[in-house]
C-alpha cells in the first residue's frame, strides 16, 4: 500500500504541481489587483486580528501582532484545508466521474495550494518580526520540521474527513461547529497557558494538536527556545499513523464514491 | 485464427451493486441506515473476452448497464465480484471535459486535463500543436474557457482526448459535437483513431447504424445480463427487433 502510494504520488506529481499553479491562478483570474490579493488578503486579515487583539484584549503578551499571526497562519492552514476536504470528492465530481484519479491526489492539490497560501503568510510573519526586533536564534530552525509535522497530521485527518464527506451529507455542518470549538481552544490570539486556568491550560496544550503546533512555532520563532521533542514527536507518530490509516481507507473505498454521488 | 489473436480486455463473472441508498444525514436518519441499504443488481455475471484489435460495440435498452460496464472497465468503479484484466494495456474512457478550470485559458486547459488523464507533460507537448490546430479555436486558445461558447468548448475537449491515444479507448456514445463542418472532421477523426490496427475499442451506442458500420462484434446487454454476443449485423439485428415488439 505504501508502495502504492509513493508510486502514484510520482505520477501524478507534476499535476498536482500544475493544479495547484492553475488553482491559485484561477481564484485571482479576473481580478484588478492579480497576484496581489495573494498578500493582500493576509495582509488585511492581520491587521484587522491585531487591531481586534490590542484594543478589545489588551494584551501584555510580547510581540503581540506577530504572535496573533503565527497562530492565524497556521489555523488558517489547517481550517481551510479540513473544510475544503469534506466536500472534495463532491466539488470535483465532474472528474470524478469521467476517470480514475486516487483521490488523495485532490486533496494534495488542495492542501498544496494551501501550503503556497501559508507560506505566503508565513513571509509576512518574518517581515513582523523584523519590524518588532525579535531576537534571532538557530532555534527559529525547527519551524521547519513543526510545518511537516503539521502538514501530516492535516493530512491524515483530512483524507479520514474526505472519505466520510462522501457519505455523510452533514459533515460539513458538523466540521464547520467542530472547527469553531478548536478554533477558541487553540488559542489562536490570546497565551493558552496564561488565559486558561490551571490543569487545563496544559491538556489542551498536550491533547489539542493545533493548539500544541501554534504554541510550539512561537516558541521556536519569538521566544527563542527549543522544541519539545516528546510532545512534537508524539504528534508526528499520532499524524503519521492517521495518514495511513486514511490512505487505507480511501484506497479500499475510492471506487465506490462514484456510486454513492449518482 | 482467433486463438492466436492476443487478448486486451478479459472480463469474467463481474459483478456490479448500486447501493439504492444515496448519501445520508446523520440528523435525518442516523448510521442503522447504512444497514438497510438495499442492493440494485447492475451487472449480472458477465464475462467476456476481446482481442487485441478488435471494435466491439455494446447495446442494450435504457439502464441495461452499458454504461456501468464501461466505467467498471475503465476502472472508475469497482466490481463487486468478478475479474477484469487488461492485460497490461493502457486505457481511457473518452469523456471531454475531464478537469477544467473554466477560468484559465484553454491553452493551460489542455495540461490540466491531460496530466490528469495520465500522460506526461512532454507526451503533451509533443501533441500540443496538433491539439490546438485540430480544435480550430486560434486565438481563443490563450483566452479563459468561461468566454467560450458551447460549440468551442466541446471542440477542445474533444481535440484533447481524441488526440491524446490509448491501446484501449471506451466511448460513451460516439461524440459528435460543434457545427456540422466540426461533427464530420471529429467523426472522421473517431474512426482514423478506431480503426487503428493496434488499438481495441468498445462503444456503447444507441444507434444501430453507428453499430452497424463501426463495430466487428457487437454485446447486447439486457437488464445486466448478456443477451447475444457475435457479428455486429447479427446481433443488431436481433436487437431492433426485440425492440419493435416491446411497443
Amino acid at each position: 500500500m505504501i508502495k502504492r502510494f509513493f508510486k502514484d504520488l510520482k505520477k501524478y506529481s507534476k499535476y498536482i504541481a500544475y493544479a495547484t499553479k492553475s488553482g491559485l491562478k484561477a481564484e485571482i483570474a479576473g481580478s484588478y489587483l492579480s497576484w496581489i490579493w495573494l498578500f493582500l488578503e493576509p495582509i488585511c486579515f492581520m491587521l484587522i486580528y491585531t487591531f481586534i487583539a490590542i484594543v478589545v484584549f489588551n494584551s501584555s503578551v510580547e510581540y503581540f501582532p506577530v504572535f496573533v499571526f503565527i497562530g492565524l497562519t497556521i489555523w488558517s492552514f489547517f481550517q481551510k484545508s479540513l473544510l475544503a476536504s469534506v466536500r472534495l470528492v463532491l466539488s470535483n465530481r465532474d472528474t470524478v466521474t469521467k476517470v480514475y484519479v486516487p483521490k488523495f491526489i485532490l486533496l494534495l492539490t488542495r492542501m498544496s495550494i494551501n501550503s503556497v497560501k501559508f507560506f505566503i503568510s508565513f513571509l509576512l510573519v518574518i517581515i513582523c518580526m523584523a519590524i518588532y526586533q525579535v531576537p534571532i536564534t538557530w532555534n527559529v530552525l525547527y519551524f521547519f520540521p513543526i510545518f511537516i509535522i503539521l502538514f501530516i497530521f492535516t493530512f491524515g485527518i483530512c483524507a479520514i474527513f474526505m472519505h466520510f464527506g462522501v457519505f455523510v451529507q452533514d459533515l460539513a455542518n458538523i466540521t464547520t461547529i467542530a472547527l469553531r470549538l478548536v478554533f477558541y481552544a487553540s488559542g489562536v490570539f490570546f497565551a493558552l497557558d496564561k488565559r486558561v486556568p490551571e490543569p487545563y491550560n496544559e491538556i489542551l496544550i498536550v491533547a489539542n494538536p493545533v493548539a500544541a503546533i501554534i504554541t510550539q512555532c512561537r516558541d521556536v520563532l519569538l521566544y527563542g527556545m527549543s522544541m519539545d521533542f516528546t510532545l512534537m514527536g508524539a504528534w508526528f507518530v499520532i499524524g503519521l499513523l492517521l495518514a495511513l490509516l486514511g490512505i487505507r481507507t480511501i484506497y479500499k473505498y475510492e471506487n465506490t464514491y462514484v456510486k454513492v454521488m449518482r | 485464427m482467433a486463438k492466436k489473436e492476443k487478448i486486451a480486455i478479459t472480463v469474467k463473472n463481474l459483478n456490479i451493486f448500486y447501493k439504492e441508498i444515496k448519501r445520508f444525514s446523520i440528523a435525518k436518519s442516523g448510521l442503522n441506515n447504512l444497514v438497510n441499504a438495499r442492493n440494485f443488481h447492475a451487472v449480472k455475471n458477465v464475462s467476456f473476452e476481446i482481442p487485441k484489435g478488435e471494435i466491439v460495440g455494446i447495446c442494450g435498452k435504457n439502464g441495461s448497464g452499458k454504461s456501468t460496464l464501461l466505467r467498471a472497465i475503465a476502472g472508475i468503479f469497482s466490481a463487486d465480484s468478478g475479474e477484469i484484466d487488461l492485460h497490461g494495456n493502457s486505457i481511457s474512457l473518452l469523456s471531454i471535459g475531464v478537469g477544467f478550470q473554466r477560468k484559465l485559458s484553454g491553452y493551460e486547459n489542455i495540461f490540466l486535463s491531460g496530466l490528469l488523464l495520465g500522460y506526461t507533460e512532454e507526451e503533451i507537448k509533443k501533441r500540443l500543436d496538433e491539439i490546438i490546430e485540430f480544435s480550430e479555436l486560434g486565438d481563443f486558445i490563450y483566452k479563459p474557457v468561461l468566454s467560450y461558447s458551447s460549440g468551442m468548448y466541446s471542440k477542445l475537449a474533444f481535440s484533447i482526448t481524441a488526440i491524446l491515444e490509448t491501446d484501449i479507448m471506451l466511448i460513451d456514445e460516439v461524440l459528435s459535437v460543434g457545427d456540422i463542418h466540426f461533427r464530420e472532421k471529429s467523426y472522421n477523426k473517431m474512426k482514423e483513431l478506431i480503426n487503428d490496427e493496434n488499438r481495441t475499442v468498445i462503444i456503447v451506442s444507441h444507434s444501430s447504424k453507428t453499430l452497424k458500420s463501426l463495430c466487428d462484434r457487437v454485446i447486447w446487454l439486457n437488464e445486466g445480463e448478456i443477451k447475444g454476443d457475435g457479428p455486429a449485423q447479427e446481433v443488431v439485428d436481433k436487437y431492433e427487433e426485440y425492440m419493435k415488439n416491446l411497443d
